[in-house]
């Protein structure tokens, strides 16, 4: 406690020492065998002692830049100190102090004054619940909750069914029908995009390795749709080179991020997907929780826009907040029109999916063990790769283009892709990205937010604590934010 | 008055309606006219609503609808101001709610026992008046089980109603812990908070219920487990403050250990923050009573709660109000320091005294702390009776240091205030300080000059005479106290300000106590060679007789010891001997007593005799010879074999 920014409790005679070589009274003097603890309080900047389970008093405490670190000093030679972080109880009860503290700051939130005026608390909500359904393409809930609500939306109904639809056939893994989908409903939207185009065309290389994609679904025997007019990969010539859009930054941008969402969530589907084979019933149960997945990548993708470096901790952070997210939905939403919806889209598609599966591979097996099928997706690995060296030549190296590319030529480097190092390309979950990135830049070239307020807000929220938590401001770590969604 | 009540006039008119339904609808626009208007309400009652709501509540041809919505208007009145109540009480409501309860109707039952319990919350309610039908108790009881809100205001009713120990024997016998425990983990705050200050109020003081209580469990968790999870920080002040007073109440009744954790890490840390400046007045007040109590006999919690959270400067906080900011700033601010002013010093003199009972470090600290002593001084002689005695008896908690009485009690003239406080004080005030000031005339302390020059000695001889036993135990003991090593006159003016008549009542007066504090005195009295031989002198016939009637009688070994003390020092005298030798009676009860099997006593007759035959003095052979041919001297031989410290003597 001699020194700058040291603190210390002296047992000779029970004074405090704060940053000075003169200290105060502060408590009793302590000897062989007694438990002395240090509690320091980031909340009000104090801190106290205890001594033998028992809290002597607080003191004004100043926070200082460096870290602190514990120390203890002995006189005589041959002493022993006991030292506890908590690998063992602590005698002062720390956990009783915390449950006071969480509770102060837990009411200050819920007591924070909301200046409403006129209902303009509640249109807001309104808006964020609508606007968020919206959004997703949630468009019969969202349809209900404007009529229950009484607002307006301000998307054309047709536009969100075309989104909607888009949406689904990324998400069932015919990224081929997506592409065409898009070009022909947004024309021009990918030609502006070609960081966006790189990317689905590679996941439509993947879906292809899959035996998802209708490029190499419809040489199996019974394919759900003709796609003899597929145009082939479009030429592409970008005339006003499109700065990085969001979309890039998704894929790329923060692999621990993503990968930490999705080491939990890959566990989840693992078990789910195989059950998609087997029952009809049971695929569509799990499916609206794969549409939470989709929800919660995109927020991922906003996360990691925002701020690229993230440690393991704070991601662990976003993945809790991401896969409650989907709750408000359902509280918020009072009718049951929203379930229905999403669990019928996904049925529709994954049973199409599921039957051709059955049908022609019992096990997976490359390109669904076609020959043509995969003759075609080789050629088509070819036209990625012209592609790729094209923009390459436009737009300078991209190590994120070359990154996805190599990933997913990898997988034909295996004989079963499903179970090699790159595998994890192969799961469902990774169409989610890809889909929240197509649906943000449709939505950016109708002049509407590529995110939903809602997820801004929750963001904002996010980074704020994060923020908090750098500058050390304790009462972050009271705040989470997925204490508040459910 | 008329012009205000012509309004109202209509809604008491619609109550006399020939038509039922009339009534009703005439009762429940009445009660919409009153919520929150305590003008209508007043203006109500005194166009005599009252009596006629209780005739149409207690009318059997009523309406339940009706009779229930009767109930709440009476219950919405209730809430008013205390003359609203002392109205209702006047038109006899109780008696007729608690008939309500009878009804098999759930809702009505609900409605009146709503405005029973604001009734019974009203301090201008009397609580006997729930206990004068037995049947009443046991009917609220078997209500307990009906509804959430049956039971947050029956609970409600028992703890505003609960005061001392025969309220709460009435409720422990009716089954109120069982009743009640399970309460305790009900869904509903209110309930388990309700059902909570129940059982506070049950266990205060109360060792039958607090060791019940100890050993009732719900859903598999004890009791004590329950409380101690309603002290959890988290939880709400109020919820802490009164499960910690439960627990405080357990234990003082010897139900949990002092050393149980869950009083040493819980009850006493949570009562050290209910001291703390972020409380409100109310919940400071409380805290530190409790904590007061929790403490007062056990040193080890008293040394904890010194060190904890530094409660001994956080106490100093309590004098400041009302603050000096507060008076220029906020008049209501103002108003709410000064009521609770009394109260905060009160409280924290009590915990103070409890602080320092025992452990001289602690006093040392609390003396120490900023202005004490002058503290003290100023709350003897404040008018609030609770404040003084609080004030005395933390003094008295202090004055058991001999340090400090030679040091601040000193600096600060303290005799002064006491003396004071001792004339005309009522009489709990009187035991503490006249306790104290007992500590205060003990031989060592500087205060003992002036406190008897300021007329002490009849004082403490009136206090001699009091009915009340501890007044007449600390009476003498300060007496005793005053003698000991005191000089001539002194002895003499007590002697003389006791008289003899009262020196003998004392000697048979019925508590031991008192008894020994007097062969005290005696004792004091009876010291130094030319004071034995001045009183004998005088006073030696009575003395004589006094001893030999408490050797005869029925007396503890303790107070035979002390007399036979007294006859030695008596044997020390030169003159005074004789009262011995020529006294055969005497001579045969000390021979007696040296062939006693109580080797004190023993011990006690040996000194009269060392002292009787002691051979510098003049005349020792002819006592030796008369002793001689009593046959002591056998005895001598038989003892000198035996133990140690008779060898001494021949």
């Amino acid at each position: 406690g001699w020194d700058k920014h040291s603190y210390g409790y002296h047992g000779d005679d029970g004074h405090s020492f704060c940053s000075s070589g003169t200290g105060q009274p502060y408590g009793p003097t302590f000897t062989t065998g007694d438990v002395i603890g240090c509690c320091v309080n980031l909340i009000n900047n104090t801190c106290f002692y205890t001594k033998n389970g028992h809290s002597l008093g607080k003191f004004v405490f100043l926070p200082s830049q460096s870290n602190l670190y514990p120390t203890v000093g002995l006189q005589t030679p041959g002493e022993i100190v006991d030292a506890n972080f908590g690998q063992q109880p602590f005698v002062f009860d720390i956990e009783d102090y915390m449950r006071e503290w969480r509770a102060k700051i837990q009411s200050t939130i819920k007591r924070f004054p909301i200046g409403d005026r006129l209902g303009e608390w509640q249109a807001m909500l309104q808006n964020m619940v609508s606007s968020y359904l919206v959004h997703h393409g949630y468009c019969s809930t969202a349809t209900a909750f404007a009529r229950v609500t009484d607002t307006t939306i301000q998307e054309e109904q047709t536009s969100i069914k075309n989104r909607q639809r888009i949406q689904k056939l990324v998400l069932a893994g015919r990224v081929g029908e997506a592409i065409e989908a898009t070009q022909q409903l947004y024309p021009g939207l990918l030609e502006h995009n070609p960081n966006l185009l790189f990317m689905l065309k590679c996941r439509q290389f993947v879906e292809m390795v899959n035996g998802t994609d209708s490029e190499v679904r419809c040489f199996s025997a019974r394919s759900p749709r003709s796609q003899d007019s597929y145009p082939g990969s479009p030429s592409l010539s970008p005339r006003h080179g499109s700065s990085n859009s969001h979309v890039h930054s998704t894929g790329a941008d923060s692999p621990t991020c993503s990968n930490g969402v999705l080491s939990t969530k890959s566990k989840q589907s693992h078990s789910k997907y195989p059950t998609l084979s087997s029952s009809s019933s049971s695929s569509s149960s799990s499916s609206p929780s794969s549409v939470n997945y989709s929800e919660s990548n995109s927020t991922d993708s906003t996360k990691s826009q925002q701020h690229s470096s993230t440690s393991n901790q704070e991601t662990s952070d976003s993945e809790m907040e991401m896969e409650a997210e989907h709750y408000p939905n359902g509280v918020l939403e009072n009718s049951s029109t929203r379930i229905m919806n999403g669990t019928y889209k996904h049925e529709e598609i994954l049973q199409t999916d599921e039957s051709s599966m059955e049908d022609s591979c019992p096990q997976r097996q490359l390109c669904g063990g076609n020959h043509a099928a995969t003759e075609r997706m080789i050629q088509f690995g070819r036209e990625l790769q012209i592609l790729s060296e094209q923009l390459c030549r436009e737009y300078g190296k991209n190590t994120m283009h070359k990154k996805m590319l190599q990933d997913a030529f990898s997988l034909l480097a295996y004989s079963d892709p499903w179970n090699c190092p790159v595998g994890q390309q192969l799961d469902p979950i990774q169409r989610e990205p890809v889909c929240a990135a197509l649906n943000s830049a449709i939505l950016e070239s109708q002049n509407l937010p590529k995110q939903p307020p809602l997820m801004l807000a929750l963001g904002q929220a996010s980074e704020c604590l994060r923020l908090m938590a750098r500058v050390g401001l304790g009462s972050c770590s009271f705040a989470r934010v997925d204490d508040y969604l459910h | 008055l008329q012009e205000v009540t012509a309004s109202s006039r209509h809604y008491v008119d619609r109550l006399f309606d020939l038509d039922p339904q009339k009534v009703l609808q005439g009762v429940i626009d009445m009660k919409n006219a009153v919520i929150g208007n305590n003008k209508q309400k007043a203006n109500l009652i005194v166009l005599g609503a009252v009596p006629r709501l209780l005739y149409l509540l207690q009318q059997e041809t009523s309406s339940t609808e009706l009779r229930t919505e009767c109930a709440v208007v009476l219950g919405s009145l209730a809430m008013g101001t205390e003359n609203n109540v002392k109205s209702l009480l006047d038109c006899h409501i109780i008696p007729a709610l608690l008939q309500g309860l009878l009804s098999p109707d759930l809702k009505f039952i609900e409605a009146c026992l709503r405005c029973l319990r604001t009734i019974f919350i009203s301090p201008v309610t009397p609580e006997d008046l729930l206990y004068t039908d037995a049947t009443v108790i046991s009917h609220l009881m078997a209500l307990l089980s009906r509804s959430r809100y049956t039971q947050e205001y029956i609970c409600q009713i028992f703890s505003h109603c609960c005061k001392g120990p025969d309220h709460q024997t009435i409720l422990f016998n009716h089954g109120a812990v069982q009743n009640i425990a399970h309460l305790l983990v009900s869904t509903s705050y209110k309930v388990r908070m309700q059902a909570l200050k129940c059982f506070s109020v049950l266990a205060f003081e109360n060792p039958q219920v607090s060791m019940t209580l100890v050993n009732v469990s719900v859903d598999g968790e004890l009791l004590p487990q329950i409380f101690v999870k309603m002290l959890q920080r988290d939880k709400p002040i109020e919820m802490q403050l009164t499960s910690a007073k439960c627990l405080t109440s357990m234990c003082r009744a010897g139900a949990i250990r002092t050393d149980d954790p869950c009083i040493v890490l819980k009850t006493l840390p949570c009562l050290v923050r209910m001291c703390s400046k972020d409380r409100l007045l109310e919940e400071r007040v409380e805290g530190a009573e409790t904590l007061a109590y929790l403490i007062e006999t056990d040193v080890e919690l008293q040394r904890m709660a010194s060190i904890t959270d530094h409660l001994i400067v956080m106490l100093a906080d309590y004098f400041k109000y009302p603050s000096s900011v507060s008076a220029i700033t906020d008049i209501k601010r103002l108003d709410h320091d000064l009521k609770h002013a009394h109260e905060l010093r009160q409280a924290a003199f009590k915990l103070y005294a409890s602080l320092g009972a025992n452990d001289e470090d602690i006093r040392k600290k609390i003396i120490e702390t900023e202005n004490m002593m002058d503290r003290i001084v100023n709350g003897l002689s404040e008018s609030s009776i609770k404040v003084r005695l609080a004030a005395v008896r933390c003094l008295h908690s202090l004055s058991r240091s001999v340090q400090q009485l030679r040091t601040s009690f000193q600096d600060h003239a303290v005799w002064k205030p006491l003396m004071k406080v001792l004339q005309n004080a009522p009489n709990e005030i009187l035991v503490v300080a006249s306790s104290t000031l007992c500590n205060l005339l003990l031989e060592f302390s500087p205060s003992k000059e002036p406190i008897l020059e300021s007329g002490a000695i009849e004082l403490l001889c009136s206090l001699t005479q009091s009915e009340n036993l501890a007044l007449r135990v600390n009476g003498i003991w300060a007496l005793m106290n005053m003698a000991f090593q005191a000089e001539q006159k002194i002895k003499s003016d007590i002697l003389r300000g006791l008289s003899t008549e009262q020196l003998f009542q004392l000697l048979s007066d019925s508590d031991v106590n008192v008894l020994m504090k007097t062969l005290g005195l005696l004792r004091n009295l009876l010291s130094t060679r030319p004071h034995i031989d001045h009183i004998m002198s005088t006073h030696g016939k009575q003395i004589m007789q006094a001893v030999t009637l408490i050797l005869e009688g029925e007396h503890n070994i303790e107070v035979k010891e002390q007399t036979l003390c007294i006859l030695a020092n008596i044997a020390d005298g030169t003159t005074a001997k004789e009262l011995i030798m020529t006294n055969d009676d005497i001579l045969q009860k000390i021979k007696y007593y040296m062939s006693h099997s109580n080797a004190k006593l023993q011990l006690a007759a040996m000194f009269c005799i060392s002292n009787l035959i002691w051979n510098e003095e003049e005349g020792s052979q002819e006592r030796q010879d008369k002793l001689r041919d009593m046959g002591i001297v056998d005895i001598l031989h038989k003892l000198s074999q035996s133990s140690d410290p008779n060898l001494c003597d021949k």
